[in-house]
Parts: C-alpha cells; structure tokens; sequence
C-alpha cells in the first residue's frame, strides 16, 4: 500500500499519522505540501488533526479551498480511500466530500481525554480489523467536534449504515454522559455515500501502539493495509 | 464599493456561545434577553463600482467560502461609494 499525508500550515498530528501509517506498512507515507497540486499515486489519501490556518473563518474552510484539495475531492471521485482525522474530518465536511458540520463543543471548552467509541459499521477497509459493535479507547483532542446536520441528513446516514464510530460507555450504551461534544445522535464519525471516505474526530494514531499506552487505533492502519495491499 | 456580509446560524441550529452570552448577561443583571445568536460581521472593500455585479460576486463568495450553508445563513448589504 501506498499513502500520502497532507500537510497544511497548522497541522499537528501528520508526524502521528506518519508514524501509524508507517509502522502498519512497512514503509513511509508520502508527505504532501498543501500547496502542491500534483499528488502521488497513492491508494489511501490521510488528512490529519491540528489547526490547519489558525482555524481561521472556520476550522478546516481555509484548507478546503487548498490547491492539493482539489485533486484529493477528485481522487476521492474515482474511489480512492480518503481518511480525516480530527481537522482532517472537518476538512473533508467544508471540502463537500462528507455531509453535515463541526460545531463549537456543547460545553464549550477544548476537550482532551480518551474516549470510548462504539463500533458502528465494520464492512469499509477503515474499520474491516475491528467487530462490530466493539468498544475501543481513542483520544480526542477539539474545540470544534459537535457534529451536527439536519434530521433528513442524520436519518439518511443512519439508513444507509454509514455512522462508522458512535461515543458510548464502557458497555457499549449511548447516553448523554458518554458524548463528550453534544454531537448529534453520538456520531464521532460517518463514511460517504460510496464508504471510501471517513471523517471522525477522535485520533487513532494517538493509540496505535502499546508503547504510548493503547493500541485501539491501530487495527484501522492494519485493516487498511490487509485491504489496499 | 464596500460589502458587508453578516453571517448567522440557522434556526434550528444550536448556539452554544450565544447561550453562554445570554446567561453571563443576565449574571450581569440584563433581565429580558429572551434569546442570544452570535453570529460574524465582514466587510469587504471592493474594485467593482456596479451594485448589481458587486452583489452578485459577494453572493457566489458567500457561497464558496465565507459560510458554510450547512449551518449559516447569510446576508449582503452594498454600501453605495
């Protein structure tokens, strides 16, 4: 398999994603300047976390309208996988690849935790390694992950099965004390229509390897390499 | 020509910070505020001298950068030179 990071000003977590990726494949990702339009063939596209332009007008519009932007909306187009994490999901909602929005977190404050996170749909390369339904420990680290959309968007993607992450407790229950951001019905991240693209706040890299204290993130980097080759 | 541009939350959309606001004025002893919306005011300065065309530009701005029309709304007013 082979991948590229993209890289904006202000982004923070693309060394992370580095690390996972390359440690799941055997070899480094390419790391993409967001100024550069030419992007390498790859089979997986990563946008990672941080603040991408100061979170300016709003978190992840400037980087939307970056020139790698456009040929990572038109990769996607052709089905190549394409993983936000974080201001990586928010980039990919303003760049129109994935329905809804982030919002400023309910109780307003910057939340940096481990969460827990139900598994909501296990049939994508992204989450194929993990069951269904299974309950993993994931950081999040935002100010803006409140996700929300409007009730014929939320019925859509719970119809058509592509809520792929839910906030839950430790048996796997939703309820209101186990969303840390007031996101509507639980979603901490959702595929497209043609499931080759997820969003999703919490940050896997920050848990793929036991060393740094969890590695519940790292079946997504190894269930996509299994796929992708 | 100058453009001003407010963007707003839809209805239906929650405010977090404008309920923040709202509750911290009446901490102050503002009683009477039934509702808070924040919202962002930008104003534009622009080369183009026809009102008809600047309004239609700031529109298609509106709509590719400066809101997000998933949650926000927008308004336009062109200030005559």
């Amino acid at each position: 398999m082979k991948a590229a990071v993209i890289v904006f000003p202000g982004s923070n977590c693309d060394r992370d994603l580095q690390v996972a990726l390359r440690s799941a494949m055997g070899a480094a990702p390419k790391m993409v300047w967001h100024g550069d339009s030419d992007m390498p063939d790859v089979d997986l596209i990563a946008v990672p976390g941080g603040f991408s332009y100061g979170d300016y007008l709003r978190s992840g519009a400037m980087a939307a309208k970056s020139p790698i932007m456009k040929e990572v909306v038109a990769r996607a187009g052709k089905g190549v996988p394409v993983l936000g994490i974080c201001n990586g999901f928010q980039v990919l909602t303003e760049a129109g690849l994935l329905p809804g929005a982030l919002m400023r977190n309910a109780q307003l404050k910057y939340i940096c935790k481990d969460v827990l996170l139900k598994v909501a749909a296990n049939d994508t390369a992204f989450t194929q390694a993990y069951d269904q339904d299974q309950v993993i420990r994931i950081p999040i680290a935002h100010h803006d992950g409140n996700y929300f959309a409007d009730d014929d968007t939320l019925n859509e993607l719970e119809d058509d099965n592509r809520v792929a992450f839910r906030y839950c407790d430790a048996a796997g229950t939703l309820s209101e004390d186990a969303n840390p951001n007031g996101s509507q019905r639980a979603i901490a991240g959702i595929f497209n229509k043609n499931r080759n693209v997820l969003g999703m706040m919490p940050h896997p890299e920050r848990l793929a390897d036991a060393k740094l204290g969890g590695a519940d993130g790292k079946p997504m980097f190894d269930g996509l390499v299994q796929a992708l080759g | 020509m100058k453009a001003k541009v407010h963007v707003t939350l839809k209805n239906g959309v929650l405010d977090p910070q404008g309920k923040a606001v709202q509750h911290a004025l009446g901490a102050l002893g503002f009683d009477g505020v039934d509702d808070v919306r924040q919202g962002k005011f930008i104003e534009l300065e622009l080369t183009e001298t026809d009102t008809a065309a600047a309004h239609a530009h700031v529109t298609d701005m509106c709509e590719k950068l400066l809101a997000n029309t998933v949650i926000e709304n927008y308004s336009i007013e062109i200030a005559e030179p």
